[in-house]
């Protein structure tokens, strides 16, 4: 056991060290340096020189990704090539920003899903079973631009309950946020939901129907026990890969839907950045976003693990 | 709720029928006006092949319906409550009358421990003080006769073997103190000598408990060993009921003695005599005998007129217009005696010499370190010689390493150690490596065809991958082939047309067979193909079988884990433990005596559709995950063991004449003394 989870976490940092070299070599290979994005038509000659040695790019590629992964492994991500301030300042904030977005919509999402994907499983064919359906269907096809629209024209012009964007200072507070968090968060858990809601619905489908929760009727166990007790651990281990992708997508940058609320999260610094070709930020996002990635799906791996004893007693190398 | 005395019986199923409406809209029965009685502390087997219905039945007795299944008419009655009432039921399954299910490894909750599982049995059905539950958990494993009952409280249910998870099944239905059990195919999965043992715990327990049982089983060997009364399902409806003795010796159905003719014999290599045609299909049964268009007896009286249970001539009832003739249909021992090949001296077709296969992939650390090899692979020092149109039987238990010698032999994974060569010439290890008229020559047919044949492909599809790799053929040339090798395995050439699901599973067998011989092989590798099959249907594959291999000589190496199935058809037999040779020779020779204990073990556990056959228990029921590290392979179960000198030296062999090889320590002059005393 102890033997797996060191696999997997040496597995996982593998992974993050190939992703920083792939992200590296992928900024490098674009053509213009960050100085002659940044300086643009004034990057000719001395200046140019001097922006790159200030920046460290006149050193070998090697040297600079080495010194860069090693920055990286102690929290500093270098400069930002647009402002100048260290960029681990810059990201801090917006991070922040981002947890209370994710966690907001994981804390109204997760269980809502649960709760809905079990009923839905249970219920199948039921009336309710047929609403979430349907629903879960339309929020994950509509785009979150026309939600999010639809949700401002409703709530914030029609009804005026709240705001329709986000409107904070950079180093506001996080009281800051509310109530203009609330549509936000509303999009983004409409989308979530429904992912999580589908997994879940055939996962306790395909459970109720197994050999063990018949013998366990058969046992005289009452049904809610037998949800609760033999059905649902195993009904819900697919959901916890699901979930975990959708952490990694709530904390990656949700691009657009930060962009119609004009929240100050990660996907719009990502955007910003990219528009103003600052690449050591670009650079340093995408490690990061790469690096949740990994963290999340080896959570969700070992958590798995942990649930399911059928897995935990694998032997190893067997 | 009614008190049930003595003249109220336990379990009263009253003209009960159960069925679905097809989408077409008709009402398709799955049982039919099923009348059956049982009394306190009686042992009735209900026994079918598949799709009788005999499952259903014991499933509607605990009052639970498979989805899409109603009741049509009819009522279930255990001891005087409606167990289709709903109210109450809960409260009586589990406690009072307990189900034993069929794969105890999916039945138990794979996320809740086995103590656990246990006590909440005794939380619902048990008047015990909870502070007791712990104990009388242990109490109940310790009943089921588990070993370390105390340590297997915290084990979770993948964590124990087959045969063990069926105990903890039989300990979680004692835990309700049931007055009755019903078993729905409690041993099939197991190993021959689990089973063994499983039997006869039940059988103990019937005794000391006084619980009625209903056993539910396709095996009649194992429904003989543990019922005192026994009822013939077919289609839905039962067909003939008495004691066990007049069923199993003097059956008086058509059915009942179509299906004891087709087991096969232990004692003689006779082929077990085929039941025709299939079982119709729910819903499509017409007015009269279900059974008529498979009767060789039907008269046109059957096909108008069911009938109804009457007094039978061999006694007990039965239904059936023609029981007196029926009486006189060929039993169990009738069937043909299979002639020997006579083999000239020639070289043998595929030869292999001491080969070992291990599973254990060498981790990259293991490479760069030069980390020596496990002791003790999985399959070793396997020597084998077939000659042309030979059959060898290998037999053995799960784990004994028959399917991985096959699949070393087809090149599915390479040996460690050994060689194997085809006719003389060196075998490539691997398939890939290995040219197209090498593989012709060596042909491998899959236990399950539902698995073994693609299911998007029709029969033509398939026959044509063989015929045109191999053969070249095409159009009309590789039509009139795939009609002709159909025609050698009795299917009619408008099956090829078909698709897989569209056949029946012998049926399906059979195309398997036929694509295997497509290629016109010199060896054909046979995997358990009959086990997944029902005992009439597996009769015909094996005459078919003994067939072809009469009419080509194509050799046959043949896996088994049913000893008389291989008695059937095999001229030598290997007997293997853990993947090591315990005994091979000619099939009498290794069916007769002297015998390596472990064959010894493996002939006594089996079981004889005969009520007077009581099997022998020798080897201890104990399951090794790999064979020892030194000596002999058998030593830890081992009835005879000698001592020290069976963990430290491995068993020399023997030769006692005609080929015939015994590796054991003790001489086969000893063993056959000890084997002739009973």
């Amino acid at each position: 056991m102890l033997r797996l989870v060191l696999n997997r976490l040496l597995l996982g940092l593998v992974t993050v060290a190939l992703a920083s070299a792939i992200i590296f070599g992928a900024v490098e290979a674009l053509p213009g340096d960050a100085c002659v994005a940044v300086l643009q038509r004034d990057a000719v000659g001395q200046r140019l020189a001097n922006c790159r040695h200030d920046l460290g790019l006149d050193r070998p590629a090697l040297t600079r990704y080495l010194g860069w992964a090693a920055g990286a492994v102690q929290g500093d991500l270098g400069v930002s090539a647009g402002s100048g301030r260290p960029i681990a300042a810059l990201l801090g904030e917006r991070l922040r920003n981002t947890l209370l977005l994710a966690g907001l919509t994981l804390a109204v999402g997760v269980p809502l899903a649960l709760l809905l994907g079990v009923l839905g499983g249970l219920r199948r064919d039921g009336a309710l079973d047929i609403v979430l359906s349907t629903g879960g269907i339309l929020a994950m096809t509509i785009p979150e631009f026309v939600s999010a629209t639809v949700l401002i024209f409703v709530f914030s012009i029609w009804l005026g309950w709240v705001p329709g964007i986000v409107v904070a200072a950079p180093g506001a507070p996080l009281a800051d946020f509310f109530p203009g968090i609330v549509l936000p968060v509303a999009v983004l858990t409409m989308v979530m939901t429904a992912h999580i809601l589908r997994t879940i619905r055939s996962s306790v489908i395909e459970v109720m129907a197994s050999d063990f929760v018949r013998m366990a009727v058969l046992k005289g166990v009452p049904y809610a026990r037998i949800v609760w007790r033999h059905a649902l651990p195993s009904a819900l281990l697919p959901a916890i890969n699901v979930i975990a992708l959708t952490i990694a997508w709530l904390l990656g940058g949700v691009v657009v839907v930060e962009k119609v609320f004009n929240y100050p999260g990660l996907g719009r610094f990502m955007i910003d950045s990219i528009t103003e070709r600052d690449l050591p930020v670009v650079q340093a996002l995408a490690l990061l976003v790469a690096s949740v990635y990994v963290g999340v799906n080896l959570a969700a791996d070992l958590l798995t693990l942990l649930l399911d004893p059928r897995l935990r007693t694998h032997r190893a190398g067997g | 709720m009614k008190i049930a005395g003595d003249d109220v019986p336990l379990i009263g199923i009253t003209d009960l029928s159960v069925g679905f409406t097809t989408r077409a809209g008709v009402v398709a029965p799955v049982l039919r006006n099923i009348g059956l009685v049982v009394r306190r502390g009686e042992t009735v087997g209900l026994v079918g092949e598949s799709g009788s219905g005999k499952s259903t039945l014991a499933l509607v007795a605990m009052g639970y319906l498979k989805a899409g299944l109603r009741v049509l008419g009819g009522g279930v009655r255990f001891a005087g409550q409606d167990m289709l009432a709903g109210d109450g039921v809960a409260a009586i399954r589990g406690g009072r009358l307990a189900l034993i299910p069929q794969n105890a490894g999916q039945a138990l909750t794979p996320t809740i421990r086995i103590g656990a599982q246990i006590a909440e049995a005794l939380r619902l059905h048990s008047t015990l003080p909870r502070a007791d539950h712990a104990a009388r958990v242990v109490e109940l494993l310790a009943r089921v006769r588990l070993p370390t009952p105390g340590a297997l409280v915290t084990r979770y249910p993948h964590e124990l073997s087959g045969g063990q998870q069926q105990r903890v099944a039989i300990a979680m239905a004692l835990a309700g103190e049931p007055e009755a059990l019903l078993l729905d195919e409690p041993t099939t999965g197991l190993d021959v000598t689990t089973q063994a043992h499983v039997l006869e715990l039940l059988r103990d327990l019937a005794a000391s408990s006084g619980m009625a049982m209903v056993y539910v089983s396709h095996d009649l060997g194992a429904v003989a060993r543990v019922c005192a009364r026994v009822a013939v399902m077919y289609a839905g409806e039962i067909v003939a009921e008495g004691s066990a003795r007049q069923i199993l010796r003097t059956p008086s159905h058509p059915y009942a003695r179509g299906l004891i003719a087709a087991i096969p014999v232990l004692g003689e290599a006779r082929l077990p005599v085929p039941l025709d045609g299939r079982p119709p299909a729910p819903g499509a049964v017409g007015e009269g005998c279900s059974f008529a268009p498979r009767c060789g007896l039907a008269e046109a009286g059957c096909l108008t007129a069911r009938g109804a249970l009457v007094p039978a001539p061999g006694g007990g009832v039965v239904r059936c217009r023609r029981a007196d003739a029926a009486v006189r249909l060929p039993m169990r021992r009738d069937g043909a005696l299979r002639l020997a090949l006579e083999f000239d001296g020639g070289g043998g077709v595929l030869g292999l010499d001491a080969i070992a296969v291990s599973y254990a992939r060498r981790s990259l650390w293991d490479q760069i370190t030069r980390a020596p090899r496990d002791a003790a692979p999985v399959v070793d020092g396997i020597t084998l010689t077939l000659r042309p149109g030979e059959t060898i039987g290998l037999v053995g238990e799960s784990g004994s390493g028959k399917s991985t010698i096959l699949k070393s032999i087809a090149g599915l994974i390479g040996p460690l150690r050994g060689s194997i060569d085809l006719a003389g010439v060196a075998l490539a290890p691997r398939v890939a490596q290995r040219d197209v008229g090498v593989l012709r020559r060596v042909q491998l047919i899959f236990q399950n065809p539902d698995e073994s044949l693609n299911p998007r492909q029709t029969i033509a599809e398939i026959l044509a991958q063989p015929l045109g790799l191999y053969f070249g053929l095409s159009g009309a040339a590789l039509r009139a082939r795939s009609i002709e090798l159909l025609a050698q395995v009795r299917l009619g050439g408008h099956y090829l047309d078909r698709l897989p699901a569209q056949l029946s599973g012998g049926e399906k067998q059979r195309v398997a067979v036929a694509r295997a011989f497509a290629a016109d092989p010199d060896v054909v590798l046979c995997d358990e193909v009959t086990s997944a099959l029902d005992v009439s249907v597996q009769a015909a594959v094996l005459g078919l079988l003994d067939d072809l291999r009469r009419e080509r000589r194509t050799a046959c190496i043949f896996v088994s884990h049913d000893l008389g199935v291989v008695r059937a058809l095999a001229d030598r037999v290997v007997v293997l433990y853990q993947g090591r040779i315990c005994e091979s020779g000619p099939a009498d020779a290794v069916y007769g005596l002297p015998s390596h204990p472990y064959t010894e073990a493996l002939l006594g556990a089996v079981l004889e559709p005969d009520p007077d056959h009581a099997p022998r228990l020798l080897a201890a029921d104990i399951v090794e995950h790999g064979p020892p590290a030194r000596g002999c392979a058998f030593q830890n179960r081992c009835h005879r063991r000698l001592g020290g000198i069976c963990a430290t030296d491995a068993p020399p062999a023997h030769e006692i004449g005609d080929g015939h090889v015994i590796r054991c320590h003790i001489p086969p002059a000893t063993l056959a003394a000890a084997q002739a005393a009973p």
